[in-house]
């Protein structure tokens, strides 16, 4: 509360426009987390995000800061010629798990390896939202999608990748945690996590990463409520949260690893 | 950097990257592949000494995607590669001449399709010229005949690129890679396209409202307008057009080459004068724009044409389309896999001519 009255105040980096996303799509918690994490570290003059392909697209058309489009899964190769070439600006990618675990690969692991001084916020709902539904890199064995009608089958289509090991595994890292947006306690943890995760690029220590699992009512086929159990259920057993690495040296368990 | 007026013997790769140096590139980004290695290269040793990026890509998909987003930025950035791996760069092109951002990109092509070999070829011009991206985008394709002009060029593809907001290329081939000749540096310069702020570009929005670089345009008819302005900006490329004539005012036919092609071929020109026979050349230096409008010209007047490439044919086409209110064009093509001599193109030229050997 900033005056006693408010209960709720719109970060000054969100726009007051509605947005795209359906009813129940956790990309508005994570993007309204990415927007109070900017104005609280006092980016917004120097943010520069770089719009990915799926769902999240229009992201720029919300955040109010200097925003460019980059092609599918090529987010993290973006960011790393725009911080290359202004090294004074904070720059951060915002990508869904088709874009940055299956096409983009090969840029987020080698943008992370090289440790870009960028933040890379990568909102993980299993599965394809933008284009209906399709398969992806981290669908749960057993999720049906319209690319996997008989559910994901492990010897068909490989296990479902746990991206934040991965990029945590990389020299360049400097700091990696899974979050999730399911309860307010996660909300709370999560909020931390973006943060650290845009203070490690800024404080020069390397990457920032932040895989944040949400929901995709539309393309889970639940209500909003159902697939928010979903993921207390189902996600978190398998992609469990907490940091996985802080060259900071911040002992962040506490914060972002919560038992279930 | 060159000290005006300074004058070398070096490769035509090393001149390209003097050129860039010079015209103030300050980010490259690269990846290996035959016959531009010496690119990448130099560009290591020299811009970190300067205080500048270089940084060697996972792959040419990303080198090109980081230019993308250096060229949003406003600052002069460049990326090389040779055929296959411009193939690769073709999505971040499309991309940036959706978004128009001023970027260079070289291509030192080799001979192809699929992996080909690494001789010199001149396989790569529909893919250079029609766009080989995906939609309706253009791009400057700037061919170079020497090693001075790919110094000279390279300083004029940044100053294009930054002009019009749009990518550039530079096309050569193994033979102006690799050919060593004289070069007057110091010619390049740096201009304000470095400057921090041009009005378009991403700096961080400080006090002044953010801004948006986007290809992607939903909105009813938004695409379409957008796609009319940039037709009318492709059209005005037309006053940038490029090109060489030789011997070509009392010319019977005119060889149409471009690019080592047409320096060669000059050299047969040149001595198949001595033996008096009315031969010119037109070499197209812009292939696009493409110098349709004094191909039309020098048809009107009466010549004949013959169009000579380093390839099956493709050029030709642009050359027939210029000048088809009045003439055709020959076409002769010689195959990759080796590196044509003068005395190669005599019989054809002859054969061009009516003259039976
Ligand atoms: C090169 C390329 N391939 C495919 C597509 C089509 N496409 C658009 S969005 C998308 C999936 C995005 O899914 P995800 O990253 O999981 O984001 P979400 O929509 O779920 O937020 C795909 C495949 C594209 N735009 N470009
Ligand atoms: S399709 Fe899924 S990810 Fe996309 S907006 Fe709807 S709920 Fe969100």
């Amino acid at each position: 509360m900033k005056n006693g009255k408010e209960a709720f105040t719109l970060p000054g980096v969100l726009a007051d426009v509605p947005t795209h996303y359906c009813p129940g799509c956790q990309h508005g918690v994570a993007q309204r987390l990415v927007a109070e994490c900017l104005d609280e570290l006092a980016l917004a003059e120097k943010a520069i995000c770089i719009g990915s392909i799926g769902c999240s697209v229009f992201i720029y058309n919300y955040l109010l800061v200097d925003c460019v489009e980059a092609p599918h899964g090529r987010a993290p190769a973006v960011a790393t010629g725009v911080k290359r070439a202004r090294p004074d600006t904070a720059v951060f990618t915002y990508q869904g798990d088709g874009d940055l675990a299956s096409i983009g690969m090969a840029e987020t692991m080698h943008c992370a390896n090289r440790g870009e001084r960028v933040t890379i916020i990568f909102v993980n709902n299993t599965v394809y939202g933008m284009t209906g539904g399709q398969m992806a890199p981290t669908t749960m064995v057993g999720q049906r999608t319209t690319t996997c009608p008989g559910g994901r089958c492990a010897d068909n289509e490989g296990q479902p990748i746990k991206m934040t090991e991965i990029i945590a595994s990389l020299g360049g890292t400097a700091y990696a945690a899974r979050v999730a947006v399911d309860s307010v306690k996660h909300v709370r943890a999560a909020k931390k996590a973006v943060r650290r995760a845009f203070e490690a690029p800024l404080n020069n220590l390397g990457l920032g990463f932040v895989e944040i699992l949400a929901t995709c009512p539309t393309n889970w086929k639940m209500t909003p409520v159902q697939a928010n159990e979903r993921i207390a259920a189902e996600l978190i057993p398998y992609f469990p949260l907490g940091t996985f690495k802080d060259m900071a040296g911040v002992d962040s368990n506490e914060e972002t690893e919560v038992a279930e | 950097m060159s000290t005006p007026g300074e004058r070398v013997l070096i490769k035509g790769n090393e001149a390209i990257c003097r050129g860039a140096v010079d015209a103030g590139c300050q980010c490259f980004f690269g990846y290996p592949i035959t016959p531009q290695n010496d690119i990448p290269e130099y560009m290591s040793k020299v811009m970190p000494n300067l205080g500048r990026v270089f940084v060697q890509a996972e792959s040419e998909v990303a080198a090109a995607n980081m230019l993308l987003g250096a060229a949003a930025c406003g600052i002069r950035a460049m990326t090389s590669s040779s055929s296959p791996g411009i193939s690769l760069k073709q999505e971040a092109i499309s991309y940036m001449g959706g978004t128009e951002l001023p970027a260079v990109i070289v291509n030192i092509s080799r001979g192809g399709p699929g992996l080909g070999d690494i001789g010199p070829s001149q396989g790569d011009y529909y893919q250079a010229v029609k766009g080989g991206g995906h939609g309706d985008y253009r791009q400057f394709v700037l061919a170079p005949g020497t090693v001075q002009e790919a110094y000279d060029l390279i300083g004029k593809a940044f100053d294009l690129a930054f002009a019009y907001r749009n990518p550039v290329m530079l096309l050569g081939d193994a033979i102006i890679g690799q050919m060593m000749e004289p070069v007057t540096l110091g010619s390049n310069k740096e201009t304000e396209s470095n400057s921090p702020d041009l009005g378009w570009n991403l700096t961080g929005k400080g006090q002044r409202d953010p801004r948006l670089l986007k290809s992607l345009h939903l909105t009813d008819g938004a695409l379409a307008g957008h796609n009319l302005r940039l037709r009318d900006k492709y059209a005005s490329m037309e006053k940038d057009v490029l090109f060489e004539n030789f011997l070509v005012d009392d010319a019977e036919l005119i060889v149409v080459a471009f690019g080592s092609i047409g320096r060669i071929a000059k050299s047969t020109i040149r001595k198949m004068r001595a033996s008096g026979k009315k031969v010119g050349l037109h070499r197209p230096i812009t292939l696009f724009p493409f110098p349709s409008r004094e191909l039309d010209r020098l048809a009107a007047s009466g010549k004949r044409f013959l169009t000579i490439e380093h390839n099956l044919g493709q050029m030709v086409e642009d050359v027939r389309l210029a000048i088809r209110k009045h003439a055709d064009s020959d076409f002769y093509g010689h195959l990759p896999g080796n590196l044509p001599t003068p005395e190669d193109f005599e019989q054809p030229i002859l054969a061009a001519l009516g003259v039976r050997s």
